[in-house]
């Protein structure tokens, strides 16, 4: 076989994404009153990579066949944290935000050391330690508010020479610098390969504890960044229990979305990017077509719902009907 | 794992303590704790009235942990316990808007909708095989959507039938609360299914290794969406009492006891991966949790400290005896 074909197969999932994603925004954008202007795309593009980026945190832990269930939360105590740190002088701005980024490393890292080196079952570990950084963020932020450097806030949410929407940029610049050498070092190779099969992989002599450990943390620092955005966008911090819910169900919604599998060890952080804009689009498109905005759970959920059962489809491949209990 | 460590101080004690799980005492231990630190803040904490009226909170969890429980055992998970509470409560209240007839059949009708609920997670699970903290996740944001355009984002203003309110706070036999004997009875049901019924072995051994358990010649996938109903159903008739209690239902009245229903199962020492676990350590959990609850609102604790808490308490709990075997 070519090599291409081997590369369009490895990338199936994230192009489907792709085509999706294009598809819906194209549907939205020629019937947004506006039409497809500058201004448009930037407000989707704002809206949308919030949720990329906790899609992004999600897909690391869900490719070693995790799941977090606290990188919504996670995104709403560094968002609370922002909204104290992220201020006054440039010196102290950036300070604040590598705070704030240290932070979300730090709550990931304690999910991966809860998980790989406690032997906790991800999903319960990680609603114990959400509740935890939620606790925290409320602490932090009992009622709405706080400020942030809104020259930066401003610069981060709007274009770049009037064109290009700054947050897309951001986007780009951490999937290079963060995803990109992650996936190809040899952490990330065994993530995929303890997703794979862990067995299998610890057999080899892989790492993949330190593999594993690696995802959690890299899932923490992403949420994190996320966080981040919020307050670009909002000026204030909150700690919204139910937003912090959402977020943690829609980021599994894109990952599903964006060809992940959440049995682990397939697909990629691109894939759930595109996942969480389609997903975002699809929110987007009841407005445009002036849906009762009181649908939107509803209309989300439906869309969950379909995206988690498209996976059964693998179950008319099996032949031996052992294979359905793992 | 503990039983060996343990084995050479346990073989010289009783054998009733030798045979109980390690995990319940631990969890019986510290009921006990807790009602001594209780004691020293206030000196009604150990009054009978306080007591029964701590009982009475707990059987709401009580209800909903029992389904948790039964799924628990499967090696499952059910995150639908928010939106099911409040569907439930809702529901019942909605249907008793409608005259007598809806009256009459107003708590039916709101366990009815749990089952629903529980049905779509018991198909996605057994028969779909999606794993069962995404498709039920995915059904509790269905089951909000759903309603919250019935309720157009409000609380709904039906409020709860007199049967209700009856269930949730009436007495019975006098000096114990209705929700109390409720309790008991589910409980007791429980224990009958799970230790003298064929479905109950089936659930544990589905529990151990669902490949076995459909060898031997075991319905497997019947019996994962029986126990998802019965989850739904119990997690919507928890709702109703709750409904009764407060004599309305509310938006967000589900969202604080997804953790608590979790966590009382865990922490009476049933395994999180399926397969071992008793109804008595489920009981101690719901006390445990109860009581927990309770001192930290008699010591003025706010929410962001309560939530700390709680999520630190289950891991270190968790930590104790809720361990995966160390691979290989």
């Amino acid at each position: 076989m070519k090599d291409w074909r081997y590369w369009l197969a490895e990338q199936r999932g994230t192009l489907l994404a792709l085509g999706i994603f294009i598809v819906m925004f194209v549907i939205y954008t020629s019937n947004h009153p506006a039409g497809f202007t500058a201004n448009v795309v930037q407000t989707a593009a704002n809206k949308g990579v919030l949720l990329a980026f906790v899609a992004m945190a999600q897909t690391l832990v869900v490719i070693t066949s995790g799941i977090d269930l606290s990188v919504g939360m996670i995104f709403l105590l560094t968002n609370c944290l922002a909204s104290w740190l992220v201020v006054g002088t440039p010196m102290q701005t950036t300070l604040g935000v590598i705070a704030v980024l240290v932070a979300g490393l730090l709550c990931g890292a304690i999910n991966g050391a809860i998980v790989i080196y406690g032997r906790l079952q991800p999903i319960v570990a990680t609603i114990a330690t959400g509740a935890v950084y939620y606790g925290i963020g409320l602490l932090l932020r009992p009622f709405p508010g706080g400020s942030v450097n809104e020259d930066l806030a401003d610069a981060m949410t709007g274009r770049l020479f009037d064109l290009v929407p700054a947050s897309l940029v951001v986007l780009l610049a951490v999937v290079l610098l963060i995803w990109v050498p992650f996936s190809r070092s040899v952490l990330g190779r065994a993530a995929y390969a303890a997703g794979s099969s862990e067995t299998a992989a610890y057999m080899s002599g892989v790492p993949i504890r330190r593999g594993k450990f690696a995802a959690y943390t890299l899932a923490g620092l992403l949420a994190a960044i996320g966080g981040l955005f919020l307050t670009f966008f909002t000026y204030t911090g909150e700690a919204a229990y139910a937003s912090g819910n959402a977020y943690t169900l829609f980021s599994i919604a894109a990952v599903v979305l964006g060809g992940v599998s959440l049995f682990g060890g397939k697909g990629s952080a691109i894939g759930a990017i595109f996942g969480a804009l389609a997903f975002r689009t699809i929110g987007d498109l009841l407005f445009v077509f002036d849906f009762d905005p009181l649908w939107q759970p509803l209309f989300q959920g439906v869309i969950l719902l379909v995206a988690v059962s498209l996976g059964a489809f693998a179950l008319f491949r099996v032949r031996n009907r052992l294979e359905w209990f793992l | 794992m503990s039983d060996t460590t343990l084995g050479g101080i346990a073989s010289r004690m009783p054998k009733f303590i030798r045979r109980a799980d390690p995990a319940v005492l631990t969890a019986f231990a510290c009921i006990v704790v807790l009602l001594l630190v209780g004691s020293l803040y206030s000196r009604s904490f150990l009054s009978p009235e306080y007591l029964l009226q701590q009982l009475k909170v707990a059987s709401f969890l009580g209800v909903i942990a029992t389904g948790m429980m039964l799924v628990i055992l499967l090696g499952q998970i059910d995150l639908s316990v928010p939106w099911s509470v409040a569907a439930g409560a809702m529901m019942a209240c909605a249907a008793a808007a409608y005259g007598p007839a809806g009256v009459a059949l107003a708590i039916p009708f709101g366990i009815f909708c749990g089952v629903l609920i529980g049905i779509v997670n018991g198909i996605g699970v057994a028969y779909l095989r999606i794993p069962s903290m995404i498709i039920t996740l995915a059904t509790n944001a269905v089951a909000q959507g759903l309603m919250v355009v019935y309720t157009g984002g409000f609380s709904p203003q039906d409020s709860a039938t007199g049967a209700m309110r009856y269930l949730a706070t009436g007495f019975t036999i006098p000096g114990v609360p209705n929700a109390v004997i409720i309790w008991a009875l589910i409980g007791a049901a429980m224990v009958f299914v799970l230790t003298r019924s064929g479905f109950g072995r089936a659930v544990y051994g589905i529990g151990n290794r669902e490949r076995a358990a459909y060898l031997s010649g075991i319905d497997t996938r019947r019996v994962v969406m029986i126990a998802f109903a019965v989850s739904g159903g119990l997690s919507a008739f928890g709702g109703v009492l709750l409904a009764g209690y407060a004599s309305k239902a509310a938006q967000s009245m589900g969202d604080a006891y997804l953790l608590p229903s979790i966590a009382a199962v865990v922490l009476g020492g049933t395994s999180i991966l399926g397969g071992r676990g008793s109804y008595l350590g489920t009981v101690a959990g719901v006390i445990l949790i109860t009581l927990l609850q309770s001192i930290l609102s008699v010591m003025q604790m706010p929410e962001a400290g309560r939530q700390i808490i709680y999520g630190v308490v289950i891991v270190a709990m968790l930590l104790l005896y809720g361990r995966a075997p160390a691979s290989r």
